[in-house]
């Protein structure tokens, strides 16, 4: 009796005490968190809008030729991106080449072969080396990396391999140091942690005895990486890599210090040439408001935007349709 | 062997009592212990293995029949930590030794996992992967290399018309037996199978049993189980491994009608593990 009355009074109790509390902070919550997604949206459309609208006289002056016309001349005021889209790309593509290799080696040693105790440090140094800022591997790239590759490699490599026809076209020029070698040698140190964690992710995804399976039928380590981890991660690695490359096309700082900034063209790996972000940052605080070079330079990034775009949605593509 | 009496046991003279006369073993385990890490996984085990005979290792998880299984094809040393100590003696070679390679060794004692684990690539590639690293063969050879295997495993007439295709297509059945075809491929001595049925539904089960009948003509077969009424039904020999050691071994129908150790009755009638 008494139990039944107390869970009577109990249970009112409850019921008083269930205020529909949410009714107007919940509402409020809500609002804040669409606003938060609608921010996004809204950054990016007026980002782009910006660098469109800022550079859209200099596309109408110069046509649609602006996009490959090699001629950047603030003196005369003829200016064509050309030069510096050949030179991010070429640049980052260089980067890719230099860093896969490594951080495919990187990666693969520290998932298969490195010794636990080894394991931590290598993993923590690839992890700083991703927090180390741009302008400091721009100034390191400057005064060590540009003496050294003057010093000691171009002036063998033009020796050797120059007067070879097709490839010597990549070996041709005064070994300066600086130069779009230079500048893909250090954007590759820059995008190697990146790459080498996405790929160790990659790898430890690997079921173990599905390795196991291959060693089982009597694979060396080598067999094991080559025939079944790999492929077995194939298209993550590839948009791995292609957020590398996103990566390295949009870099400034390092670049600007390494890369010689000639708005020409050159086939030579040891050109000095000029990619879209080192060409803005050098040429920015020279151009006054309402100059057509000043429009040309927001062109140049509406550019480097859509590269990028692209990139970043291919290798998204690509991770997602992993397997 | 009398340097410990309780866990020797006399196979060879059992399975002549049972059985077709065997000649030496395959494999003949000598006073091994493995350690991993700290761990004493598997104490003193003296136990023979005998040709062409289907061999279960039965017991509790954790009793370190898996163990075993994975010295045998020397798994545990991709693992720093896990180490051997005793003689495994394969065709009267010492496995734990230094003079046999390991790639070698796993292509004479192959080995199938509880999951089937297909590579990703084709069915064909699935087998000829692992056929291409300890022989050069022609395509044609290596085709008849495919389907002969694929034939062993029965699972040829479901594939024969679908070699190119990703392995990862096909059902888990399928994909367990193609394992055992890439296994076999190799041409073995000895196959390990390793739950091999665990993750299968009674119908892939019951053909992969049929199967290890089937292989026992050419290979000697190590399966290690859960599953006693399978053991009971493939296995010539069925031994008994509890916390490590190994409890018993014998004849199977001797095991499972009147085992002689009385953890092994405890065991078989369910009344612990």
């Amino acid at each position: 009796m008494d139990a039944t009355l107390s869970g009577t009074q109990a249970a009112q109790g409850l019921a008083t005490a269930r205020k529909p509390t949410g009714r107007v902070s919940d509402p409020i919550f809500v609002g804040l968190l669409w606003g938060c997604g609608i921010f996004v949206l809204v950054l990016l459309g007026l980002i782009i809008a910006m660098l469109f609208e800022g550079g859209l006289p200099a596309l109408r002056e110069f046509g649609i030729s602006f996009l490959w016309s090699t001629t950047w001349n603030p003196v005369t005021e003829r200016f064509g991106a050309g030069v510096m889209v050949f030179g991010t790309v070429f640049s980052a593509v260089i980067a890719v080449i230099v860093a896969l290799p490594l951080s495919f080696g990187i990666a693969f040693f520290l998932t298969e072969i490195a010794p636990g105790p080894l394991r931590r440090p290598i993993g923590v140094a690839v992890q700083l080396l991703a927090a180390v800022p741009s302008i400091i591997f721009g100034m390191w790239g400057f005064f060590v990396v540009v003496p050294l590759i003057a010093t000691y490699v171009q002036p063998p490599l033009i020796e050797w391999l120059g007067p070879i026809p097709l490839i010597g076209a990549l070996f041709q020029g005064p070994p300066l140091g600086a130069g779009m070698l230079t500048a893909g040698l250090i954007l590759a140190l820059m995008i190697l942690p990146f790459v080498t964690a996405m790929f160790v992710e990659v790898l430890e995804s690997v079921p173990p005895m599905l390795k196991e399976s291959a060693y089982g039928v009597g694979a060396t380590t080598y067999e094991v990486y080559r025939n079944v981890s790999v492929p077995y991660g194939r298209t993550a690695m590839v948009g791995a890599v292609m957020l590398g490359l996103g990566r390295a096309l949009g870099e400034t700082m390092a670049v600007t210090f390494v890369i010689g900034n000639a708005t020409r063209m050159s086939a030579s790996l040891f050109a000095p040439g000029a990619t879209i972000a080192s060409t803005i940052a050098n040429e920015f605080p020279e151009a006054s408001i309402g100059s057509l070079k000043l429009q040309a330079l927001l062109q140049l990034g509406f550019i480097l935007f859509v590269i990028s775009f692209i990139v970043l949605a291919l290798s998204r593509m690509l991770v997602r349709t992993k397997g | 062997m009398n340097f410990a009496p309780e866990t020797s046991i006399d196979i060879a003279s059992a399975v002549n009592r049972a059985t077709a006369p065997a000649g030496e073993p395959k494999l003949k385990v000598e006073k091994l212990n493995f350690y991993y890490g700290d761990n004493h996984a598997l104490k003193n085990i003296n136990f023979e293995i005998p040709e062409k005979r289907v061999t279960a290792m039965i017991g509790p998880s954790g009793c370190g029949k898996s163990t075993l299984l994975r010295i045998f094809n020397r798994m545990y040393q991709l693992y720093p930590g896990q180490r051997a100590e005793g003689k495994i003696l394969f065709d009267g070679e010492d496995l734990l030794g230094k003079q046999l390679d390991s790639t070698v060794v796993r292509s004479r004692i192959g080995m199938v996992f509880q999951k089937p684990t297909p590579f990703p690539m084709s069915i064909y590639d699935n087998i000829a992967f692992g056929v291409k690293l300890h022989e050069s063969l022609g395509k044609a050879a290596m085709d008849e290399r495919v389907e002969w295997c694929l034939r062993k495993a029965a699972i040829w007439e479901e594939t024969k018309d679908r070699l190119h295709t990703s392995a990862l297509g096909m059902s888990g059945g399928q994909q367990q037996r193609l394992c055992i075809a890439r296994t076999i491929a190799v041409r073995p001595e000895v196959i390990l199978l390793d739950e091999p049925t665990s993750a299968l539904d009674p119908i892939s089960t019951s053909k992969i049993e049929d199967l290890i009948d089937e292989l026992k003509q050419e290979f000697t077969i190590v399966i290690v189980t859960h599953n006693m009424q399978q053991a009971a039904r493939c296995a010539d020999i069925t031994s008994f491994f509890y916390l490590g050691e190994l409890i018993e071994a014998g004849p199977s129908n001797e095991i499972f009608t009147n085992p002689r150790e009385a953890r092994t009755r405890d065991y078989i009638t369910g009344r612990f593990g």
